[in-house]
């Protein structure tokens, strides 16, 4: 007993081992590399002179780096908000639907994904642009005279950013609302408590490490999503993600882009920190 | 409080209370007893406003609850998984009824420290619920009803999930409880034991309607449907027919064989098909007595301290004997004659209640 015991145990390390190499070598170590570019100088071309310097990050001080920043935290603030206010509804009805709903519903969730992102986002070009959809029907409906210019604008990005990013605040929030017991939510109305202080006292307590989990995976890659800024937003807003990309290719200054990248990972990482200690998650999620 | 002709349905077909009718004292302790599916806890939800009745009235203090919402309902519940609030802790579990009603803090804090010293858990305010053994949760979940100071007190199972010593003194603390606090005590279970031990009244239910409401005594002593019967007294039930009656006494013909039975009024006629029960316990076997059944044994086992025997009739009906001490020489297989004393004998599914038994 004991030594198949061992055996097992000792085997199912030596199974583990390639997810460790493989998170070292792809994952630790461009980061790694990553950072150290950032303290290089650009070269000719796209070649890299390795004298270490502070040059990059005097660089992001300019003004109008600074102003990127702030656009695309402004826009990834912006998105997440409204991601939270319709997909908090949407994941907790869903949990409390019957079982031959939320299968159906979870299929409409996942339909989108298979088709690939940036085909769907221009179709929504087709939708907001001058002579598209939207502007046709408001038009048909006698709400406007002229179209409206929708797309190129900083809400056609916002719709880009809450469509795109929507679906996993819905299934984080689902899938901790799930775990819900509703005997909790009838405690609390015995108790006293009306719908709607049973709601907040109660269920919106308890699936909030779900919306918590639900900003995360929204607020991070709402940062970085610079094809849907230059898709909807024709290149008039600049965010942190297209001018790393656009540091990297048409700039060819890759340390440049590489300090621009950590700047980015060190703020994301602050506003996690902060956010979680804001809400107290700790307690919350230590209720399994 | 009082129940007039609840139904409720789930589904077309199925209908989970028939028309049920119950009226319950101030300060009673009354047990709605039946196994599972027997809607017992339908009707506890429906008291509670969590559910709503198809038709009927739920009468509270003489006022009409029925459309209220749970939270205006002067009821609080103990619910069978206890129901706390994983992410408060025990004093903010306690003084979650008071918070919404804003009660000052510190009056909140003082009754906490109070309720928790009544369930006798003195000093767990900041233990989470994680924290607790099964009978400490329980006793929170009794405390955070309690401090409501309802007037009418909802146990749904409460001492299910606890094992046997534990739900013993349980058992014993609930009365205690309620003794002290004068509060109307309705409380499920299918525990006939716990029932009888703990209850003013029982009420018995059965596919959705009550088969006999009275007090222990009389739902233990004088079943009136072999359902009762059965399930609160162990009792077996025998078919037969009256043949005559003298002096409160009517004899049966039951397999084959003739036996006595008492019966306290003359309402049983010559001929009339009759169905009695008798406890186990009062089934004797191989004893001299002048009418004897005749049975053949077919299963002879001990279980807690207790020899029980089962018998086949002539008509191929069952009868299980059962008793404390292993004093019956009896063996598998053998034939023996049985009888019991006429006073043992109850008649069971009578008139009124023949017609909803009968198939």
């Amino acid at each position: 007993m004991s030594r198949t015991k061992i055996k097992k145990h000792s085997s199912s390390v030596w199974m583990i081992l390639p997810l460790y190499f493989f998170t070292l070598v792809f994952v630790a170590g461009p980061l790694i590399y990553m950072v150290a570019l950032s303290f290089a100088q650009p070269g000719s071309g796209s070649a890299v002179e390795w004298n270490l310097t502070l040059e990059n990050y005097k660089k992001i001080l300019d003004p109008v780096y600074l102003q990127t920043f702030r656009e695309s935290f402004q826009l990834a603030l912006t998105s997440t908000v409204i991601i939270c206010i319709l997909g908090y509804p949407f994941g907790y009805f869903m949990a409390k639907m019957s079982e031959s709903w939320k299968k159906k519903a979870m299929l409409l969730l996942m339909l989108p994904f298979w088709i690939n992102s940036l085909i769907r986002l221009y179709g929504w070009i087709i939708i907001l642009q001058n002579r598209g959809i939207l502007n046709h029907v408001l038009k048909t409906l006698g709400i406007i005279d002229k179209p409206l210019k929708l797309l190129y604008s900083y809400p056609a990005i916002v719709v880009g950013m809450v469509y795109v990013l929507l679906p996993f605040m819905i299934l984080s929030v689902y899938s901790s609302a799930e775990k819900l017991d509703w005997s909790l939510v009838e405690a609390a109305r015995d108790l006293g408590a009306g719908k709607i202080k049973a709601f907040w006292t109660v269920s919106f307590k308890l699936t909030l490490p779900g919306l918590l989990s639900g900003v995360i995976l929204t607020f991070i890659p709402s940062m970085g999503l610079f094809f849907i800024a230059d898709i909807l937003g024709g290149n008039k807003i600049v965010l942190v993600g297209s001018l790393i990309q656009e540091q990297m290719t048409r700039g060819s200054n890759w340390p440049f882009a590489a300090a621009l990248a950590v700047v980015l990972m060190i703020l994301t990482s602050l506003m996690i920190g902060l956010y979680r200690k804001i809400t107290n998650v700790k307690e919350l999620e230590g209720i399994g | 409080m009082e129940l007039k002709n609840i139904r409720k349905g789930f589904s077309d077909e199925e209908e989970v209370l028939k028309g049920i009718s119950l009226s319950i004292g101030k300060g009673e302790f009354i047990t709605l007893l039946g196994s599972s599916g027997c809607g017992k806890t339908t009707t506890l939800r429906i008291i509670a406003g969590l559910e709503q009745p198809d038709a009927g009235q739920v009468f509270l203090d003489g006022r009409d609850v029925t459309s209220l919402n749970p939270e205006d309902r002067d009821i609080n519940t103990v619910f069978q998984n206890y129901a706390l609030f994983p992410h408060m802790n025990v004093a903010d579990n306690i003084g979650y009824g008071l918070k919404l009603k804003k009660i000052p803090k510190a009056e909140i804090r003082r009754k906490v420290t109070e309720m928790l010293e009544l369930v006798q858990l003195p000093g767990y305010e900041k233990r989470k619920p994680s924290e607790l053994s099964g009978g400490q949760k329980q006793r929170v979940a009794i405390a955070r009803a309690l401090i409501n100071n309802p007037q009418v007190l909802l146990l749904d199972e409460p001492l299910g999930a606890l094992d046997l010593q534990l739900r013993r003194a349980m058992q014993a603390e609930l009365k205690r409880l309620q003794k002290k606090l004068g509060i109307t005590f309705i409380y499920i279970t299918h525990d006939q034991e716990e029932a009888i031990n703990m209850s003013d009244r029982i009420a018995v239910m059965n596919h959705g309607t009550f088969e006999q409401i009275g007090t222990p005594d009389e739902i233990y002593n004088h079943p009136r449907t072999s359902y009762v019967a059965t399930f609160v007294g162990n009792a077996n039930i025998l078919k037969g027919k009256a043949e005559n009656t003298k002096d409160g006494k009517v004899t049966v013909a039951i397999a084959g064989g003739h036996m006595a039975a008492a019966c306290e009024d003359d309402s049983i006629r010559a001929g009339e098909s009759v169905t009695l029960a008798v406890r186990s316990e009062n089934i004797r076997i191989q004893e001299e007595c002048s009418c004897g059944l005749q049975a053949k044994v077919e299963e002879k086992s001990f279980a807690a301290g207790q020899l029980r025997v089962v018998l086949r009739l002539a008509d191929g009906s069952e009868l299980v004997a059962s008793r404390y001490g292993i004093d019956a020489k009896v063996e598998q297989g053998q034939t023996v004659s049985v009888c019991f004393a006429p006073e043992d004998a109850v008649f069971v599914d009578r008139s009124g209640e023949e017609k909803n038994e009968q198939d």
